[in-house]
């Protein structure tokens, strides 16, 4: 019988000590499935990623032993679950460096996050013939909202480029925020491109022209370390899911005093401090902005992918990701015909690729029946397909618990496509 | 990999890297736009109608082996067709690709070579993509200006 140590090569055993992987793959009950027969590939990630078992147990223990409603009753069941709830918060505090917890709101995802801010700071602060800056790699959920609010408001939309690289050019970026930019909202990683923007100094420069900034971070969440008070933007928004907590449940994060400022989003209950038919009076933050039940069972399941996250360490994750990042990038490109759309010098693990006289979607189809799962399309980001000159890519997006075993499995898979398809 | 050869037959890849009818028609009375926008496949359909019979169709775009075969087999298969004969084979190859049986009744409209598709069945997300150039056609038939999309 052979022993790891027989089988691992000397750099490989030294990674498998300092990131165990196999070890971290029995975490996550779904990645020891079959798909089609064969064993799991799951590279998208990027779409969302699969939850370890903590998180599941954490959401099924609220639901077994302290579901109740909360901030309302007096009984046992509610000041647990309040308090779980609360306790939730003050880890997305630290999660994100927050000066305080009330600057944490939650909300179902980026999505909601962003029409939050764009229906209320943006109601209020864009007027007819100013501007709304975002780029060119932005997904939909960071286009529409403002498109709509342009829309409605007679603003302008405008859009700051990338190079073939796919990353922004700075210059015609600076040149974009004029006296009329009433606010910048960009990505912090690109979901189709993997390309890390340069938010700290995007940020420098909007607030040279005082011009305040919304991140997007849907996909750095999980894979880059957030510092919102060293980044000194004015809001930070992200998903749960894919931070590998539960589906349904989001952050938004506001400095305190725009918070203060702006009018609620949502009427209804727990919003409200005081409610006369005549007036009501809107409560506290983050109060004011979490109208209704919330997805406490949801927090909670995040607060638990947090915990999972650190114990981790978001430094070594972003070190073996780059490892494997870098692995993929090598022997996809081996490929002949294949081309990697985003070549950014700072990329997150998202490899998008077209094939020389393949569709994305036949390929994706292809392995699927492989048993690997990738995004195949324009990844709610048509305007960046347009940009390429491509109508949709196929897109692979590694997360931390991925092997290079996976990725040869997706080059052996491609090469099926190309006997097949070929 | 048997599931995978019957939904890409030879045929169907062949139709896919040699399209046919694969031009802009001249003068034809009829033509609409089709689109896909889960994967950006795009079908413009056009169609020349003498009396009510289909006397010359062809078609350009881009997209997935299926879709663009799919529309490839359509030209083929439907010049020469009357509209009613055209709205029973749709009718047809409709059932086949979702898999709510061949429709082989007597009298049924022939198949003919678009039996190739009877592997999309197997695949549900891919009907929409073997169904797109018919939709198409459908609605430049109809004489409607908007773009059909699958969703």
């Amino acid at each position: 019988m052979s022993t790891a140590r027989d089988v691992l090569n000397g750099p490989a055993l030294e990674r498998s000590i300092r990131f165990p992987v196999e070890k971290i793959r029995k975490d996550f009950p779904l990645l020891a499935t079959a798909v089609h027969g064969k064993p799991l590939v799951y590279l998208d990630n990027a779409a969302t990623s699969q939850k370890p078992a903590a998180v599941i147990e954490a959401e099924g223990l609220f639901y077994s032993r302290d579901c109740s409603n909360i901030h309302r009753g007096v009984h046992e069941l509610s000041e647990r679950a309040t308090k779980c709830y609360e306790d939730a918060r003050a880890k997305m505090q630290q999660f994100l460096n927050a000066r305080e917890s009330r600057e944490i709101i939650f909300v179902r995802g980026t999505t909601e996050a962003i029409n939050l801010v764009s229906n209320t700071f943006g109601r209020k602060q864009v007027g007819a013939g100013d501007e709304i800056l975002i780029t060119a790699m932005e997904h939909h959920s960071n286009i529409v909202p403002w498109q709509m609010l342009c829309e409605e408001k007679g603003a302008r939309l405008r859009v700051a480029p990338v190079n073939d690289r796919g990353e922004i050019i700075f210059d015609e970026f600076e040149k974009l925020l004029g006296p009329r930019t009433r606010l910048l909202a960009l990505a912090h990683v690109s979901n189709v491109l993997g390309t890390i923007n340069p938010v700290r100094r995007m940020i420098e420069a909007a607030h040279r022209r005082n011009v305040p900034v919304l991140v997007d971070g849907a996909q750095a969440a999980p894979h880059v370390k957030i510092d919102v008070q060293a980044l000194d933007c004015e809001f930070y928004a992200f998903s749960g899911h894919k931070l590998y907590g539960p589906t349904g449940v989001g952050v938004l994060y506001g400095k305190a005093g725009l918070l203060d400022a702006m009018p609620p989003y949502q009427g209804g209950g727990d919003m409200i401090r005081s409610v006369t038919f005549e007036k009501t009076l809107y409560n506290n933050l983050p109060y004011k902005f979490e109208a209704g039940t919330p997805n406490i069972a949801g927090a909670i399941g995040l607060a638990a992918a947090v915990d999972y996250v650190n114990e981790l360490g978001l430094e070594n994750i972003a070190a073996y990701e780059d490892e494997l990042l870098a692995y993929g990038t090598r022997v996809l490109a081996e490929i002949p015909g294949l081309r990697i759309i985003g070549t950014a010098q700072e990329k997150a693990s998202v490899i998008s690729f077209v094939i020389e006289g393949l569709h994305p979607h036949d390929v994706g189809t292809v392995l699927d029946q492989e048993g690997i799962a990738v995004r195949t399309g324009h990844h709610c980001a048509q305007p960046l397909m347009e940009r390429f000159k491509i109508p949709a890519t196929t897109r692979a997006s590694l997360a931390f618990y991925n092997t290079e075993r996976e990725i040869d499995a997706l080059v052996g898979g491609i090469r099926k496509v190309k006997e097949l398809l070929g | 990999m048997s599931d995978l050869r019957a939904l890409y037959q030879e045929v169907i890849l062949d139709h896919s890297k040699k399209p046919r009818n694969f031009r802009a028609l001249e003068g034809a009375a009829r033509h609409a736009e089709g689109y896909n926008p889960l994967c950006g496949d795009r079908v413009t359909i056009y169609v020349k109608l003498e009396d009510d019979r289909i006397s010359d169709i062809s078609f350009q775009g881009s997209g997935c082996a299926i879709s663009t075969s799919s529309a490839s087999l359509l030209t083929e298969t439907l010049k020469g067709k009357t509209r009613a004969e055209a709205d029973a084979i749709f009718k047809r190859f409709h059932a086949l690709v979702t898999g709510k049986g061949n429709g082989d009744k007597p009298g049924a409209a022939p198949l003919g070579k678009l039996a190739v598709f009877s592997g999309v069945a197997e695949f549900p997300v891919r009907v929409k993509c073997a169904t797109l150039a018919w939709h198409t056609l459908r609605s430049a038939l109809e004489g409607e200006a908007k773009t059909v999309t699958t969703e």
